[in-house]
């Protein structure tokens, strides 16, 4: 087991257009799980991709045990201990799980044991409680138990150091408390664990010590007992005081604008969906629907917004019905989809195409566009919305994830909507980037009733009326957030294993 | 020292000008090499071909003759690509259109008021021309059906009808047994500037690169066209019908291939014959990649294309060589024009150390 330091010394790496790290040090000693905190861009992953051999530097050093190193590959760098698993996954989808591990192993040269191989497996998944079937293939696998996998390629090639980047993101909150187990358990051994976040609570919960990077640079290096509170870290985190709790000036409902009386659907490989699905929005509402991906979530959508058939139920848009007889009037409907950069935009055309593109026929006359029209209210649009852009005719690939959100949101709420969707707004955004989309969507419920779909339970309490757990398609049971029993049950509900009464 | 390629940001102007100018003066050069292996002078070469393209106003004006049909097939491609569809078939359509003006001339206009025959064959190239390519623009919209192979071997299918059609039925029963059609009558003729082979076509070209250029920046279809060319998905999420789209470009792409197909048969040929199907098609296909697909860039490199054409059949007459010289520069100019658009979005840069050496 290791008992040596390593460290990072002066890291730089650039790339075009910014500089990703300056001239960082780290310092990772055995037997902690080291946090490292920080926004979207802070520098986190590229430091990290660094450590595990993915990039090269452009300047800077690492030492192991003060000898320096240099990896040319993920393979070097596991060589001598260091393995990461990154946010989408390495894993070969048709194949075992034992398959997964031993791939690009480099012992035994020829022929392999498999029965060797998957005692192995088994005795590391027990030793490190990661249970895990070694036969099964990993396209049968749900995403928490695919980070298992990951982990366990790691600890099978013997890594001290393990560094994971944002692996809460596709957990339910109980596989959250077992992973944090787990890395607790590998700890304990003498290894090291790095764990990549921008979440405040889990800094606090599992780590020994914290380094929080802000715009490629390290700006502080703690203990969780140096820090007085969240707040406390949050402002080194964004540099900034943020305020985490949202003012909800109470709306009176009005009308419903949309219904859904037991609907099911089908997804685009014929499997079933989603199944009895009713809920109403109301006007002066937000309704969050909130769940691990992959629930049905996204199918759901798919059938309000008009794109995907109803294979049973009843759909009705401002009180009318629709699902057979053609799409929803999108006129009236805002629609912030989940992917940003793949859907809800042109990433190659300019911005004023980009906020044309779902608002374009208001500026057509006879089949011409109204050139000059569009542009004046595309400039007035970037104003209002505190885009920043380089100007109207940067293409949307120049933009930020925040400022590319912005951007839609401008685009969607331009139409004056009566009905918010809400595909996961924040998600990867920073701290600055989503209280202006939270402020947005809450000023917003004044006139509109809004459809939140969230993965993310914090945005759902600190946003919604009214909360809906979605599980393997089906809604396990709606809430008011004012009621503290019933928020205690949503972390099990999403995980599938408390039903609602 | 080390070269190593970085992506910029925004792709500089001034790299793609100096990348062009360096791009052909290299496609030059390899062509050099070529001619140098067959055994020729190559800058003897290179004068006659310089010689049979611009030396005489005659030849300038066979330059613009040979322009047209590439510029109409040039345009064709474009629309197709801006909506990511290839479409290879533009020989295919070309000959299509001429079929169906050399119906109209030949068994309609005796019928016909004078004055409308020549419109009327316009119109009938343009349909059959988009006709044919809305077979495979079916195919695509509706079964997702591989629009390059389909519009590819349509092509043969075409060619094959058209000699089916002046070897048999429509052959000229007065023809002494030699394969086309009968002439056609002279209200079938496209004018012709006085003292060249230039005709209307010219016009119907110039004509179409404006009105497209128009359609495709300043039009609510052009934009349409535009967001699904660039990403299907968000076209679909704003509630644009692809498929539509797409059979609508097909007619539309197809077409001016059948405009460049009844401007030949009219302006040139006078009956439908061999020498029709020359290659127009495919050469448009390099004429709208290296136009960039913008209607101003496809008008400028069709005359440039088509003076390497007019000029490598020159080089046949007077020094005996191949006039394939020409297509050999044609495929060398895309080659290298392709790298150098590769150049102005990614930069060459020399590192002048790796602090990332290897471990020892």
């Amino acid at each position: 087991m290791a008992t040596t330091l390593t460290s990072m010394q002066g890291i730089t790496k650039r790339f075009p257009g910014t500089l990703a790290n300056d001239g960082i040090d780290l310092e990772i000693a055995p037997g902690v799980v080291h946090a490292l905190l920080g926004e979207n861009g802070a520098g986190k992953s590229t430091l990290m991709n660094i450590l595990s051999g993915r990039y090269r530097p452009d300047a800077g050093e690492i030492l192991i045990g003060g000898t320096p190193v240099r990896f040319h590959s993920p393979r070097d760098a596991l060589r001598a201990g260091i393995g990461m698993v990154h946010q989408h996954f390495l894993l070969v989808a048709n194949q075992t799980v034992a398959e997964n591990v031993a791939l690009g192993h480099k012992t035994p040269r020829t022929i392999l044991c498999w029965s060797r191989i998957e005692d192995e497996v088994r005795r590391l998944s027990e030793a490190y409680r990661l249970p895990l079937d070694p036969r099964a293939r990993i396209d049968e696998l749900s995403l928490g138990q695919q980070q298992r996998v990951e982990i366990l390629k790691l600890l099978y090639r013997q890594a001290d150091i393990l560094i994971l980047d944002e692996p809460t993101a596709v957990l339910t909150p109980g596989e959250i408390d077992e992973l944090f187990a787990t890395l607790r358990r590998i700890a304990r051994e003498g290894r090291s664990v790095i764990f990549i976040t921008h979440k405040l609570e889990e800094v606090m919960e599992i780590a020994d010590r914290i380094t929080i990077l802000r715009r490629g640079r390290r700006v502080a290096d703690l203990t969780p007992a140096d820090v007085e509170n969240r707040r406390e870290l949050a402002r080194l985190m964004v540099g900034r005081e943020v305020v985490l709790r949202v003012d909800r000036t109470p709306v009176a409902p009005g009308e419903t604008v949309l219904e859904l009386r037991s609907c099911s659907g089908q997804g685009d490989r014929g499997q079933r969906a989603f199944q009895r699905v009713s809920f109403a929005v109301r006007r002066g509402e937000i309704f969050a629907i909130v769940g691990v991906a992959g629930n049905g979530q996204r199918d759901l959508v798919a059938a309000i917004t008009g794109s995907q058939r109803l294979s049973g139920g009843q759909l009705l848009v401002f009180g009318k019905p629709h699902g057979a007889g053609g799409p929803p009037p999108m006129d009236r409907i805002a629609y912030i989809p989940e992917d940003r950069a793949g859907t809800g935009s042109l990433p190659g055309l300019d911005l004023t195409d980009n906020l044309l593109l779902t608002t374009y026929p208001s500026f057509c006359r006879r089949g011409v566009f109204r050139r000059e029209a569009a542009r004046r209210w595309a400039e007035a649009q970037l104003d209002q919305f505190h885009v920043v852009a380089p100007s109207l005719t940067a293409s949307a690939r120049q933009l930020s994830g925040g400022n590319l959100q912005k951007l839609i949101l401008a685009r969607e709420l331009s139409k004056g909507p009566d009905l918010i969707i809400a595909e996961q707004p924040t998600h990867g955004l920073d701290i600055g980037a989503t209280m202006d989309v939270w402020d947005e969507l809450l000023r917003q419920r004044a006139r509109a009733g809004i459809l939140l779909i969230s993965g993310d339970l914090r945005e759902a309490l600190s946003l919604s009326d009214r909360i809906a757990v979605i599980f393997r398609g089906q809604l396990m049971g709606v809430f008011s957030t004012d009621d503290e029993d019933a928020i205690a049950e949503i972390g099990p509900m999403m995980a599938g294993v408390v039903q609602a009464s | 020292m080390r070269l190593t390629l970085e992506r910029r940001l925004v792709p500089s102007q001034r790299a793609v000008w100096a990348g062009q100018t360096v791009a052909v003066l290299l496609a030059f050069a390899m062509g050099a090499a070529v001619l140098r292996l067959t055994g020729a002078d190559p800058l003897a070469a290179y004068a006659v071909m310089a010689e049979g393209a611009l030396g005489s106003l005659y030849n300038l004006s066979e330059v613009v003759v040979k322009a047209i049909p590439l510029m109409l097939c040039g345009l064709a491609v474009a629309v197709a690509a801006r909506i990511q569809i290839w479409n290879i078939g533009g020989e295919g359509q070309l000959v299509l259109g001429g079929i169906g003006a050399a119906g109209v001339a030949l068994f309609l206009s005796p019928h016909l008021p004078s004055a409308i025959v020549l419109p009327l064959m316009l119109a009938a190239g343009f349909l059959a021309g988009g006709l044919w390519a809305l077979i495979p623009g079916f195919l695509r919209a509706r079964l997702e059906v591989n629009e390059i192979l389909t519009t590819l071997m349509l092509n043969y299918v075409a060619i094959f009808w058209l000699e089916h059609l002046y070897f048999g039925p429509w052959r000229d029963p007065m023809g002494m047994g030699f394969p086309g059609t009968a002439m056609f009558p002279d209200v079938a003729w496209l004018q012709r500037l006085p003292g060249t082979r230039i005709h209307l076509g010219l016009c119907f070209a110039l004509l179409a690169a404006l009105l497209l250029h128009w359609i495709l920046s300043r039009t609510r279809w052009g934009y349409e066209i535009r967001v699904i060319g660039e990403n299907p998905r968000a076209a679909r999420y704003a509630g644009m019908r692809i498929d539509r789209h797409i059979l609508w470009v097909m007619l539309v792409s197809g077409g001016l291939a059948g405009v460049a197909g009844m401007a030949e048969v009219s302006g040139i040929h006078y009956r439908l014959q061999q020498g029709l199907a020359v290659g127009y098609g495919y050469t448009g296909i390099i004429v709208g990649w290296l136009g960039r697909l913008h209607p101003g860039g496809i008008l400028v490199v069709s005359l440039f294309i088509a003076g390497l054409l007019v000029g490598g059949d020159q080089l046949q007459a007077v020094m005996h060589l191949p006039s394939s010289v020409g297509l050999v520069l044609e495929g060398t100019l895309l080659f290298f024009v392709l790298g150098s658009d590769f150049l102005s979005r990614y930069r060459l840069r020399w590192r002048k150390e790796d602090p990332w050496t290897p471990r020892a």
